[in-house]
């Protein structure tokens, strides 16, 4: 196993008073806690703070830990000294932190943090209510169009992920959440089972912009397709369609695509911004439709209104 | 793999009790009143009525609301923030989303 610098992981010096190691703890977590930081490796670095807080905060822990020596490296390789677990009793329970899984550098040190995790106030006739179970999962707008069945993996402390398919329901956009009743943790002494909450995060895609759940193009025009208007073939989700540029379009003007979103009720539309693009006049020819234009249309766009 | 599993989206659609939210979130009625009351969650009145009923055990709340009191409860449990903070903390993260997705 690897060992873990937990002063390094806090950016605290190894003489730190627990005042300074609250103070990064508080400052990293508000960082990487994975509500506020939408980065992929947000929550990796928020448990590994955690993790690290959970140590040097308490002074037991923290007399243990230090008991290892200062001259270890983070991440070298690591084998706990013999006789490690009867000089200090760290079992299960009595960990202040969270369903957080503790890396097993941690663990070997102070052992699994007291079981599954359940409700604080969960009692009931029947037991307790097992813990609820979060997990995020990248989509792409084709599979979210589709309503494909995806894979979620659940990560699960001391075992391996679990994994499910799961069907991207009607009327999902980024950020959206699912419940699966029933699909959290095992309830204890006969109690329900936790619910399993899902995360649906849609990954960039390189055409098509959502928000919510209608989804933004952006459509390159010829200025005569603009002036004259043309009928043109946009890609939706749902495959090609035909668009009406209506004569006397403009850049940046948008036009919608009524229902071509993402599905729900009502499903979203997609909106085409048309951007027209002038060609670069090569050819004399070229300059001379230009001079053309500029000698008969008597245009100034920085005329006032 | 296991057979698929139909979700339950947690969107505005969606009703829930506020037993339900209280079970679903594992907390007292007590801290869902205290988030109703900094503005971070809206009461609904039950299905079939117009108006919030005075008694409270009878609100109801959308999917969003249950999204937003786990998210309450993640934050103060692990930043240490008050229920004003946890408030403006949402408030601000909203924005951020809805700035992210304008661009």
């Amino acid at each position: 196993m690897e060992y873990r610098d937990y002063y390094a992981v806090l950016g605290v010096d190894r003489k730190a008073s627990q005042e300074e190691i609250k103070k990064a703890y508080r400052r990293l977590a508000r960082k990487y806690h994975p509500d506020v930081n939408r980065e992929p490796d947000a929550e990796e670095r928020f448990k590994e703070v955690g993790e690290a807080y959970e140590v040097l905060s308490d002074p037991e822990k923290r007399a243990a830990y230090d008991a290892l020596g200062a001259n270890w490296r983070d991440h070298q390789e690591f084998r706990p000294p013999p006789g490690w677990e009867q000089q200090f009793s760290f079992g299960g329970g009595g960990f202040t932190s969270h369903d957080a899984g503790f890396s097993e550098f941690f663990e070997a040190l102070f052992g699994a943090a007291g079981g599954p995790g359940f409700h604080r106030h969960g009692r009931r006739a029947g037991g307790f209510k097992g813990a609820d179970e979060h997990a995020r999962v990248g989509i792409t707008l084709e599979e979210a169009y589709r309503q494909d069945r995806v894979e979620i993996t659940v990560p699960r402390r001391g075992q391996p992920p679990r994994r499910l398919r799961v069907k991207i329901p009607t009327g999902i956009s980024d950020g959206k959440r699912v419940r699966l009743k029933g699909q959290g943790g095992p309830g204890i002494g006969g109690g329900e089972p936790g619910d399993l909450f899902v995360e649906f995060r849609l990954v960039p895609h390189p055409r098509f912009r959502p928000e919510g759940r209608d989804i933004h193009y952006e459509l390159p025009v010829t200025p005569w397709e603009a002036a004259l208007g043309a009928e043109l073939t946009v890609p939706t989700l749902g495959g090609d369609v035909k668009l009406k540029v209506p004569p006397g379009s403009q850049s940046g003007n948008r036009l919608r695509l009524k229902g071509r979103g993402l599905p729900g009720d009502p499903p979203g539309d997609q909106y085409v911004t048309l951007k027209v693009v002038l060609p670069k006049p090569t050819k004399a020819e070229h300059r001379k439709l230009y001079e053309q234009m500029a000698e008969t249309m008597n245009f100034d766009p920085r005329a006032p209104a | 793999m296991s057979r698929p599993i139909d979700p339950e989206l947690l969107d505005e659609r969606l009703r829930f009790t506020l037993r339900e939210v209280c079970r679903i979130c594992d907390v007292h009625a007590q801290f869902l009143m205290e988030l109703v009351d900094e503005g971070v969650i809206a009461p609904l009145p039950p299905p079939g009525q117009r108006r919030l009923p005075r008694r409270q055990s009878a609100w109801h709340f959308d999917g969003i609301a249950v999204v937003r009191v786990q998210r309450a409860v993640r934050l103060q449990r692990d930043l240490g923030v008050n229920l004003p903070g946890v408030a403006l903390a949402l408030e601000l993260l909203d924005e951020i989303e809805a700035l992210r997705q304008r661009r």
